[in-house]
């Protein structure tokens, strides 16, 4: 039971700390919590399907579809981190003064939250199909205690969503003008540990060459095993031994996306001189 | 020249990644331990014998990938240095346990 808890622990921890920020990240964009909740909804209904569909992808391009899927589910999610940050950037003055979007506002005011929705369901679609496969698992096996076991994936669930729950709770009592430099920061590291994840999938495949493996080893000191480095792998993409390739890939994410909300906020800037 | 050929004739052999193959059967895998040569980038096929979806995990080797009930997976690991390498069936993780030595 506590090894069930363990596993559904760290599928949902990923997705819930994302979800976390994100909800925070946007909590004066209107609109955006039903968005939120369409993007989970939908991420629920593709991990069935994803899940259900495994056989198939896995045999897909040689026996590396799983690795391709993947690969591109979290390059689809890093675009979209992306865009929204830099959306946030640009966006960050209006919002910070809790004003009421108006006129042409409104438009991108939807886009984002298009992008949320993507997010969310991305999210909740990749972590969530394994948790569907292990749970019919465990179903299927038949080999007693399985009631103990269904046990502990929901407490392993609540754990992990409670986990993002706090992260969201915490956000939104930092001082507003910390709040969008803290998600902004927040909403970048994740990308860029995502593109570092993508990086991984496509060296596992043979896509990429791995330059380096491991660059580093901190597993002793910071195993992924344990719950620090599982927090640290969710929210910064925290790697004990990663490929040079993932470091690459990570460092190119967070310099782009930095460089592009640096960009987005530079007009504003301006415009508040004259 | 005679190098040239030489490198031609050996080509064909470091092209291809060299394969192993790994079963899993009662949520044990069989071997449960191999040895492969360090320094070269080595495929593993992976069948699964049982009838529930499993996922080969190793923080060691920083690889992940499940596999279905009777699937089969492939996953590319290396050029690893010498050492041992555990992975689990993260699934099963009291009885799919192995290890990779690197030799």
């Amino acid at each position: 039971m506590f090894g069930t808890a363990i596993i559904v622990f760290r599928e949902v921890l990923e997705a819930s700390i994302i979800i976390g920020i994100l909800a925070a990240a946007t909590r004066n964009i209107p609109g955006s919590r039903r968005w939120l909740v369409a993007g989970l909804l939908a991420g629920l209904v593709g991990a069935g399907v994803v899940a259900a569909s495994t056989d198939a992808i896995g045999s897909l391009a040689n026996g590396i579809g799983q690795e391709i899927f993947n690969a591109i589910v979290l390059g689809v999610a890093v675009l979209m981190l992306a865009w929204h940050n830099i959306w946030m950037a640009s966006h960050g003055a209006v919002l910070a003064a809790n004003a009421k979007l108006v006129g042409r506002n409104i438009r991108d005011g939807n886009s984002e939250c298009s992008a949320l929705l993507v997010i969310v369901g991305l999210a909740v679609l990749r972590e969530g199909s394994e948790t569907v496969l292990f749970l019919y698992g465990i179903a299927a096996s038949g080999d007693g205690g399985q009631s103990s076991m269904m046990f502990g994936g929901m407490v392993g669930m609540l754990l992990g969503i409670a986990v993002g729950y706090t992260l969201y709770a915490g956000l939104l009592r930092v001082p507003m003008r910390w709040f969008f430099a803290a998600t902004g920061i927040l909403v970048l590291l994740l990308a860029a540990g995502m593109a570092s994840q993508a990086a991984r999938f496509l060296i596992q495949a043979d896509l990429l060459p791995s330059l380096a493996a491991p660059l580093w080893d901190t597993s002793a000191v910071l195993p992924e095993s344990g719950l620090p480095g599982m927090l640290l792998h969710s929210l910064i993409g925290y790697d004990s031994r990663p490929a040079g390739m993932q470091i690459v890939f990570y460092l190119t994410a967070l310099v782009a996306i930095f460089i592009g909300m640096k960009w987005a906020a530079r007009p504003r800037q301006a415009a508040m001189k004259k | 020249m005679k190098r040239l050929l030489l490198i031609a004739l050996l080509l064909p052999f470091t092209a291809h990644a060299t394969d192993y193959m790994l079963t899993i059967k009662d949520h044990q895998f069989q071997p449960a331990e191999f040895s492969v040569p360090s320094g070269t980038k080595i495929k593993l096929l992976i069948e699964n014998q049982d009838a529930t979806p499993e996922e080969f995990d190793s923080y060691p080797l920083n690889r992940e990938k499940v596999i279905t009930g009777h699937g089969t997976a492939t996953i590319y690991i290396g050029p690893l240095t010498p050492g041992r390498y555990t992975f689990i069936g993260e699934f099963h993780e009291t009885t799919a346990q192995g290890v990779i030595v690197a030799q």
